[in-house]
């Protein structure tokens, strides 16, 4: 099964192909194996060493407001949103696909969490309601892309549109807040766990599952291989169109889950809500070094790459710089980290 | 095809509009030679049935509670009229799909048209089209580029509404030396977002005890709203007055505030939603003023649309004709003023 997934992404490399698998996949073997590792550690590192570098960007501009404990808890909780987004994000990714529904299916759940007849149901209803939307919303993603055999991008821009638009029709436009305690109480200060905002140890808690489920599972070993070659995948025995169709669930999901935190934050549900995250979510998993075309990506990279956006974005609002030139950074770093990526993959 | 009806319907439509403009001027003038002081140019307050009218109305998606209240104000004006008949269409942010949708009710021949354009620049051409068909057009509030494209344009206006929150803020803090300001702006690349800040600054400059120490821009949501907010009090550990353009995001910005536990400012809002209102009136939270941005224009929109239809001018005014530009008064809602203002809130 190994052997025959082998033709990875790396076009142009004359290196042998398994080889190559193995690197991503992280399964045994001596030598391939040890540079696989070292190549990650490398990749990992450098996300690492710019964070650094803008955490020391951050600290010699605004030392008082930057290196700060409550600046820390913010920037994780901002992150942490968008994070869970990009977890699932970063496993349709790998096993070759794309959702670009992510951001309106955060607003469908959000929103049908917190109409009056939910709120009714109190905590349990709003998180029961928010999580069974949002795999819901995976399941028919699922659906039409590994059995209504339609195009991923296809189908989930049709997603997309007609997500938002239910997530319009049941608001009418309007802001729902929520009045009920126990959820607005769930990010009060009192409710920290050692300093650590509870949104942030959900966040924590999705990626070191996500972490594991790609890393250590047969599930994840399966959504590389029909990543980086579905015929190759199939013809080893993988259900290739239900392992698909897992992961849509899967990115349902965390938008379900990310749906519900978002109503924690903001104590609302609202129809703009997730506005572009699908955007923000594939940048992250791209500069945290998930090909775009599936078969190799890593969860911590991503993660690392949610952080970089949610750190140079708190250090624009602290220094009070426009958001067009923000905006222009967060260009400029996409294109950098892919470039940079290209090299070390090639070399 | 195409081409050809589109000819057609120019030559129509100069000819109309010619015979139009002279019709009008005929009927307008002659009443008012043969009765001088005679008050008969029909008031628009008039609620008596007159001369049927069916006002065609076209506006962009209701995405938003600001928009959603301006569907709701024009319908409720309509019906309260038993000789208005309202044409309203689905509503579109598309450029392309409002020209189609004005295009059909000009087919249709409904009597006046209310426009108010997703984007008042690119709809320009379909204000015109409607004026040479002989419709004459109330633009409402997104102004048209061209004032050969709508008879009357009545709206907002986003300059006042930020001299009036400067104004506001100004003499909140007059006996406070080295007063701090924020801004929380709205979508940082329209138009109306750059006025209101140009306004908000002109005023602030009668003030030389203060000094606006920092501005962000959120884009709407309440989403946003709460990060850019969270954000903003993290950079600044101390301030007396913030002001918030929209309250939809500023839902997101009371819950940052909250969930920060900071009281040491007072906040003004602005655009008038129900949610700010009860704050303001419950006078609980740091939010202690609105400033307006009145949906009930549409409502005006709808009277001025009737008075044209049935060529009545408009009361309380020496001019026999509807102006062709009213722009609306920006009022700061207080808790003084709040009862007056809570029926037009928006949700």
């Amino acid at each position: 099964m190994t052997q025959s997934a082998s033709p990875a992404k790396e076009d142009g490399g004359s290196g042998p192909g398994p080889g190559t698998w193995k690197r991503t996949a992280k399964s045994g073997g001596e030598g391939p194996a040890r540079t696989a590792f070292f190549r990650a550690d490398v990749r990992t590192l450098s996300l690492i060493g710019v964070l650094a570098v803008l955490a020391v960007i951050g600290g010699v501009t605004k030392p008082d407001q930057f290196l700060d404990t409550s600046n820390l808890q913010l920037i994780l909780t901002l992150a942490s949103i968008i994070g869970v987004v990009t977890v699932g994000m970063t496993f349709v990714i790998v096993g070759g696909g794309i959702d670009l529904s992510v951001g309106a299916i955060v607003a469908l759940a959000s929103v049908w969490a917190t109409t009056v007849a939910t709120q009714e149901y109190g905590f349990a209803g709003i998180l029961f309601t928010s999580i069974v939307v949002g795999v819901a919303c995976g399941l028919v993603n699922g659906v039409l892309v590994a059995y209504g055999k339609m195009v991923a991008f296809i189908a989930t821009l049709a997603m997309m549109a007609s997500a938002r638009g239910l997530a319009l029709q049941i608001t009418g436009g309007n802001t729902q807040t929520v009045e009920i305690s126990s959820v607005l109480d769930l990010h009060a200060r009192e409710s920290y766990v050692l300093g650590i905002p509870p949104l942030v140890l959900i966040f924590a808690a999705v990626t070191v599952i996500g972490w594991l489920v790609l890393n250590r599972t047969t599930f994840g070993r399966r959504t590389v291989a029909i990543g980086g070659n579905p015929e190759a995948a199939r013809l080893a025995g993988i259900d290739v169109r239900r392992q698909r169709l897992y992961l849509y669930l899967l990115s349902g999901l965390c938008c379900g889950i990310a749906a519900f935190m978002l109503i924690v934050l903001s104590g609302s549900g609202q129809n703009t809500n997730g506005n572009l995250y699908e955007l923000d979510a594939i940048a992250a998993a791209i500069i945290g070094g998930t090909l775009l075309t599936g078969g190799r990506g890593t969860i911590v990279g991503s993660v690392l790459g949610v952080l970089i956006f949610t750190t140079i974005s708190n250090i624009f609002v602290l220094n009070n710089l426009e958001t067009a030139v923000q905006q222009i950074a967060k260009g400029a770093i996409i294109v950098a980290a892919v470039l940079v990526q290209r090299r070390t993959s090639t070399e | 095809m195409p081409e050809n009806t589109s000819r057609r319907g120019l030559l129509f439509g100069a000819a109309a509009v010619s015979t139009g403009a002279f019709l009008t001027a005929c009927t307008s003038n002659d009443p008012k030679e043969s009765s001088d002081d005679d008050a008969k140019d029909a008031p628009v307050a008039d609620e008596k049935p007159g001369k049927k009218v069916t006002i065609g109305f076209a506006g962009p998606q209701a995405d938003h509670g600001w928009l959603n209240a301006i569907n709701v104000q024009a319908r409720a004006r309509a019906k309260k009229y038993k000789d208005v008949t309202l044409e309203i269409t689905e509503g579109s942010n598309d450029t392309a799909a409002q020209i189609g949708q004005i295009d059909t009710l000009i087919n249709k021949k409904v009597d006046v048209l209310v426009i108010l354009p997703a984007d008042g620049k690119a709809m320009t051409q379909a204000g015109l089209k409607a004026m040479r068909a002989g419709i004459p057009v109330v633009n409402l509030d997104r102004i048209f580029d061209n004032p050969q494209a709508y008879r009357c344009w009545v709206g907002g206006d986003n300059y006042g509404m930020g001299l009036n929150a400067g104004h506001f803020i100004g003499e909140q803090l007059k006996d406070k030396k080295n007063a701090k300001v924020v801004e929380l702006a709205g979508v940082d690349n329209l138009e109306l977002t750059k006025q209101r800040t140009q306004g908000f600054d002109a005023a602030l400059k009668n003030y030389p005890n203060i000094k606006k120490v920092a501005r962000q821009a959120a884009d709407f949501t309440v989403e946003s709203g709460q990060s850019k907010m969270s954000q903003l009090l993290q950079a600044q550990k101390s301030f007396d007055a913030l002001w918030n353009h929209d309250d939809d995001q500023g839902v997101g910005a009371l819950r940052a505030i909250k969930q920060a536990g900071r009281d040491e400012f007072l906040m003004v809002g602005g655009a008038g939603a129900k949610s700010a209102m009860d704050a303001i009136k419950a006078d609980n939270s740091v939010l202690k003023a609105t400033v307006l941005y009145p949906p009930t224009m549409a409502a005006s929109a709808i009277d001025l649309a009737r008075a044209l239809g049935q060529d009545k001018g408009i009361s309380g005014l020496a001019e026999f004709e509807i102006p062709t530009s009213l722009t609306l008064y920006s009022a700061v809602v207080t808790k003084d003023n709040v009862e007056e203002y809570l029926p037009t809130g928006f949700k």
